[in-house]
């Protein structure tokens, strides 16, 4: 209690130094199976420092953020060990002296402050009550105090934006009042759960440098939670890397980044792309015509219009990466290609032939030939088919009636590396990464010319992702040509050969991957590669340089 | 905002006008002609049956029947009662008075305790409190009204207790002058209506208070109190708006059965008289008017609902 | 939950399927009590008729009498046997409460997919007709056809089934949606698969926990409104035995034979609440069942 008032006080010139927070041996179970969610789990963390916490989906991370803050979700409580904020106790309070605590200090900065902000009540009374243990007196009137840490995150502190409901605010002027109502009452510890998931790079890049700031100004410590090794790498002092409920790894961030001890910090370092690389070696250059041509493609929906005049080509063996945005239409553009968005006009030629609008209206032929691989892993697939049946239906309708389904299925799954034995399962049987392959496997069994992959890592974890893009590269060589869709700018490096950057619905840049991140023309291009944090990987390559252990073993 | 309110005017008085299409085609597709299906056995009477065919406008062209019809349901004239001669309007007036009343009786008790239960389940949820109120909600829910009615009889008014009297005995003029009268079917029907009204504060309070800015409040350390009154309730009543009116509207027709079972001289009580007697002009009056509370209610629930929502009353700037 | 232990070298064993709809619901008690509650009705509904003393029409003794010789619950007020009554009359209700709410059901289904995959003037023509239905209480479109149509049977059916349908091609409606947007349909579409087989072969797969709810909860209200209908006199006619219709000729004389009421109202509440205690249970193993997404 003292502690907190006194640091309060000095608050905006409190320097390093001193313990903010210290964990030690915490463990969270859940009801009624008694599983310890998270066990064992010890950190320590300076003032005016940030700990990076990684981890991926399930590992915890979530909810040893919550229990600083001495909340745990339904069915879920501390069962062991102590956390103290500068130095008092938080474990074992009643819910009174919890709350009294909460706001100042430990604050918590929300995931996603769409759903995070109450959507009934304006800014003002939002923003207010982050204040409740303010004293008025000795610190002068609240609302004077909202002004001023609005004025801190850069946003407007008038009447009018203070009467605004969440909804009339963009999504990073959301995250900004979330961290004003995060740092209002000068807590000691803040801990912010993945604040920049959902927000475009150049977003990303202005939160986290307010974050930063914040932090340093403010003297408060920062537990930042996160799947994104490059963005910690960034921004963090310290480093946790949890791995199924525990804190395999801990240290300062340089060391850890340059020397990992723990296997699994290992793997997660090597999944991370790389946002330099040499690109992917070029094959040479054929003389044959592209497999699909774009020229002058125009789309929308209704009177909207999202794409114009887009040219593309895409080659046997070549994998084009369409980078963009998201709403810059390139999930338009990729659907227009495979026949479900039907909206568009301009010219669309597929090995020398012309692309009808809608699926429908293609011939068997070119839909065989043409593949398309979903975004999101869980629901591309139907839930009550098995695998085997996923993969067979299509094919029987494309292809016609196999002689020997078996040995198609078997095939098909083969090249996706993924056991033959998988056919009989249903897709709830599967991981995210299983099913990504189950789709994969679905996509190419008819062997086709062209795939197109629309974000089909983006709702992975790092380490899946990097074994997915493997598989992909493997499929190029055979000869498929690949349009990647993509938000991440890292990726591309990593895949691509050739790349089309697509801003507001136009090509703005469009050349070899290595000549355009070496030296992007366009003004956009150029800001995009400035906002992604430059993650560097440290590590010697040691066991087969980018591949994860799964992929080493087909 | 005001676009949408005119448009759910709009459509609403469309729907209107084709359940007033249906209520006249209805008594069109009689197998015979109205005039005959009307007397029934007497229709052997030519004399009679020609009267009652000019009474009723049958020797007119169909189209010119039905808007000579509809443009005096316009002014609330629904023509003349078949049994006594009533005019219709005339007829149901008190009775429509007297039904509203019971409705609007029912609603004021049972809205308020409704979502007070379904809130308090809500927050005591996986409880003693909860598990009971679901199960009753449940049983009650699924017991068709009547037969509410009848066990409500049995148990306080002819069998068990004998507190209460079984019929209503007053007239529809003064329905409140006999509170005790009013007991048994403004129970049942407040029974009737409550269990959805109920099930529905009960999720959508557990799906606010499972919410992140409900999160959020808490870990902001407001008080308990707070996070329930100020972020919680406002958040939640929005889905129970709806379900409250489509239950009130659920009443206009609920009322039948209840007001046959009592004997309550409302609207319920004069269609099932004018059935038995065959009296046209009432029975396609009072589908009317039961159909019209029901776009009513719906058309008030939907601007309550808008107005209640920040995002679309200050979206339109 | 890492892909790298699973798919290096032989897969292990694969993890355990959730169970099915079904065998999910039985695991809630009121499931169990429900089935219980229905199935001791349906028995009576069923068997009744082979096992009654008397003929549902023929005379048992004095009119009104709740302790006539040679009678268990005494007879009625034209003198037959309540308790014979009783055993005949929940056949008829039976039957057509549940065909009436398979019609509903089906046709309901039929509408609500149509409408929800094709989101074309197809839904906008379903929909609105569907709102205008609605804006009729399901009671007093029932009564205001009867009364004119006269109260057949058959015709009873097509109401029931009518006011279900528009009802249930709304919930389908919702569902179909939420499968529709779902990428699998549109991966169907891609290669092109006829319409009509992505909604026999991936929609409706997808939604048969919600339409095995839906006909759980219709199955509710039709014996409610079948019930009620005869208890106005607008369903079966005298002098058929029915629930409803011996309710509706013995309130009068409850005060001095309460059993001719109390048995058929008793019948009706208890199939009523064992159905929706089922569809219940059901519900809640769908919900567990059919969350879509699932990280």
């Amino acid at each position: 209690m003292t502690g907190s008032e006194e640091n309060a006080d000095t608050g905006a010139a409190a320097g390093r130094g001193g313990t903010a927070l210290r964990v030690d041996d915490l463990a969270v179970v859940g009801h009624p199976s008694e599983v310890e969610i998270i066990s064992g789990v010890s950190l320590t963390l300076e003032r005016g420092h940030i700990l990076g916490l990684v981890g991926e989906s399930g590992s915890g991370k979530t909810t040893l953020g919550l229990s600083l803050l001495a909340h745990c979700k339904r069915a879920t409580e501390v069962s062991h060990g102590t956390i103290e904020v500068s130095g008092n106790a938080l474990t074992g309070l009643g819910e009174k002296e919890v709350r009294r605590l909460r706001g100042r200090a430990v604050a918590y900065i929300p995931q996603s402050p769409a759903s995070a902000l109450n959507p009934a009540l304006r800014l003002r009374t939002q923003l207010t009550e982050a204040l409740h243990e303010w004293d008025e007196q000795e610190r002068g009137p609240r609302a004077d105090r909202v002004r001023e840490v609005l004025r801190e995150v850069a946003l407007p502190d008038d009447d009018a934006f203070l009467a605004r409901y969440p909804h009339q605010l963009s999504g990073g002027q959301q995250q900004r009042v979330a961290i004003a109502m995060a740092f209002a009452g000068y807590p000691d510890v803040i801990v912010m759960d993945e604040p920049t998931t959902g927000l475009d790079v150049t977003t990303q890049a202005h939160v986290l440098q307010t974050i930063r700031s914040m932090t340093r100004d403010y003297g408060t410590a920062g537990v930042y939670i996160s799947h994104d090794m490059a963005v910690v790498a960034d921004l963090a002092d310290d480093i946790a890397v949890m791995y199924k409920g525990e804190v395999v790894e801990r240290g300062a961030a340089a060391r850890v980044l340059a020397e990992p001890e723990h296997p699994y910090t290992r793997r997660l370092l090597r999944a991370v792309p790389l946002l330099r690389t040499e690109g992917h070696p070029e094959p040479e250059e054929l003389p044959e015509a592209p497999v699909l041509e774009l020229s002058g493609v125009q789309a929308g929906y209704g009177r909207t219009i999202v794409l114009r005049d887009i040219d593309l080509e895409v080659r046997r063996g070549e994998c084009v990466a369409l980078l963009g945005e998201s709403g810059s239409g390139k999930t338009t553009l990729s659907r227009s290609v495979a026949g479900l968005h039907t909206q568009f006009s301009g010219g669309m030629v597929f090995d020398g032939e012309v692309l009808a609008r809608s699926s429908y209206r293609r011939t068997p032929e070119q839909r065989r030939r043409v593949q398309y691989i979903f975004q999101n892993p869980y629901e591309a697939l139907n839930p009550r088919k098995r695998v085997r049946e996923l993969i067979l239906a299509p094919y029987t309708h494309l292809a016609g009636k196999p002689k020997d389904p078996d040995a198609v299925v078997a095939r098909a799954l083969e090249r996706a590396a993924l056991p033959a034995s998988y056919a009989a399962r249903y897709p709830e049987q599967l991981s995210g990464g299983e099913r990504q392959r189950v789709s994969i496997a679905r996509a190419i069994s008819t062997s086709p010319d062209l795939l197109i992959c629309d974000e089909i890592t983006s709702a992975l974890d790092v380490s899946v992702q990097a074994e997915i893009v493997e598989l992909l590269r493997n499929l190029q060589d055979g000869g498929m040509a690949l349009l990647f869709v993509t938000h991440n700018i890292a990726l591309v490096s990593n895949i691509a050969q050739k790349v089309a950057v697509l801003n507001k619905g136009e090509i703005v840049e469009h050349g070899h991957v290595g000549e355009v991140m070496a030296r992007p023309r366009h003004g956009y291009t150029r800001a995009l590669i400035a906002d992604t944090p430059d993650f560097e990987l440290s590590l010697p390559p040691s066991d087969a340089d980018l591949q994860a252990p799964e992929a080493a073993g087909q | 905002m005001l676009r949408l309110i005119l448009y759910r005017l709009f459509y609403g008085l469309l729907t209107l006008f084709v359940v007033s299409l249906v209520v006249f085609a209805a008594t069109q597709a009689l197998p015979s002609d109205p005039a005959q299906a009307i007397l029934g056995r007497e229709a052997a009477d030519p004399a009679r049956l020609a009267a009652l065919r000019e009474q009723l406008n049958l020797d007119q062209p169909l189209a010119l029947q039905y808007w000579s019809w509809l443009s005096g349901v316009a002014v609330l004239d629904f023509g003349t009662s078949l049994s006594g001669g009533m005019p219709v309007s005339e007829l149901l007036g008190p009775r429509v008075q007297a039904s509203l009343t019971l409705m609007l009786v029912t609603a004021v008790i049972a809205a308020p305790i409704a979502m007070a239960i379904g809130a308090f389940a809500a927050l005591r949820r996986d409880r003693r409190f909860d598990h009971t109120s679901s199960m009753a909600t449940l049983v009650l829910a699924a017991v068709p009204e009547f037969a509410v009615g009848i066990a409500g009889i049995l148990l306080l008014s002819t069998g068990g207790l004998k507190l209460l009297p079984a019929v209503y005995a007053g007239s529809s003029t003064e329905v409140l002058a006999n509170p005790d009268q009013l007991v048994l079917p403004v129970l049942t029907l407040a029974i009737a209506v409550s269990p959805p009204i109920i099930r529905m504060m009960r999720a959508s309070m557990i799906e606010v208070l499972e919410s992140e800015y409900v999160q959020q409040a808490r870990l902001k350390g407001l008080p308990e109190r707070t996070v329930i009154w100020r972020h919680a309730a406002p958040n939640a009543i929005g889905p129970v708006a709806q379900v409250i009116a489509l239950q009130l509207g659920w009443l206009a027709g609920g009322v039948v059965a209840i007001e046959f079972l009592f004997n309550f001289p409302g609207i319920g009580k004069a269609l099932m008289d004018a059935i038995e007697a065959r009296n046209l002009p009432v029975i396609q009056a009072v589908a009317l008017l039961i159909a019209a509370v029901y776009v009513l209610v719906n058309l008030i629930a939907d601007v309550v609902g808008l107005a209640a929502n920040p995002k679309v009353r200050v979206s339109s700037r | 939950m890492s892909t790298a232990d699973t798919a290096s070298g032989a897969a292990p064993a694969a993890p355990v399927r959730r169970p099915g709809l079904l065998r999910t619901a039985w695991r809630f008690h009121r499931t169990k009590i429900g089935v219980v509650l229905a199935g001791a009705v349906l028995l009576v509904a069923a068997a009744g008729p082979f096992l009654s003393p008397f003929s549902p029409t023929e005379g048992a003794g004095m009119p009104n009498s709740a302790s006539a010789a040679g009678t268990l619950f005494g007879t009625d007020e034209v003198g037959r046997d309540v308790f014979s009554r009783f055993l005949h009359g929940g056949y008829t209700l039976v039957t057509i409460a549940v065909a009436s709410a398979l019609a509903g059901v089906a046709a309901g289904a039929v509408f609500g997919i149509v409408a929800g995959y094709l989101r074309n003037w197809a839904d906008e023509l379903i929909m609105r007709t569907n709102d205008m239905l609605l804006a009729f209480p399901q009671l007093v479109l029932a009564l205001l056809l009867l009364s004119i149509l006269g109260p057949k049977v058959w015709l009873i059916v097509a109401i029931i089934a009518l006011s279900h349908a528009n009802r249930v091609a709304r919930v389908t409606r919702e569902a179909t949606l939420k499968v529709v947007e779902q990428d699998f349909v549109k991966s169907a579409e891609a290669i092109g698969v006829p319409r009509w087989r992505i909604m026999a072969a991936e929609i409706l797969p997808n939604i048969t926990s919600p339409l095995l709810v839906e006909l759980g909860l219709r199955i509710t209200y039709s014996v409610g409104t079948i019930a009620t209908l005869s208890f106005l006199g607008m369903g079966l006619q005298p002098p058929q035995a029915d629930w409803g219709l011996m309710i509706n000729e013995g309130r009068t004389a409850i005060t001095i034979q309460p059993w001719a009421v109390v048995l058929p109202v008793t019948a009706v509440a208890v199939l009523t609440i064992g159905a929706n205690l089922i569809t219940d249970g059901l519900s809640r193993a769908s919900i567990g069942i059919d969350r879509g997404v699932e990280k």
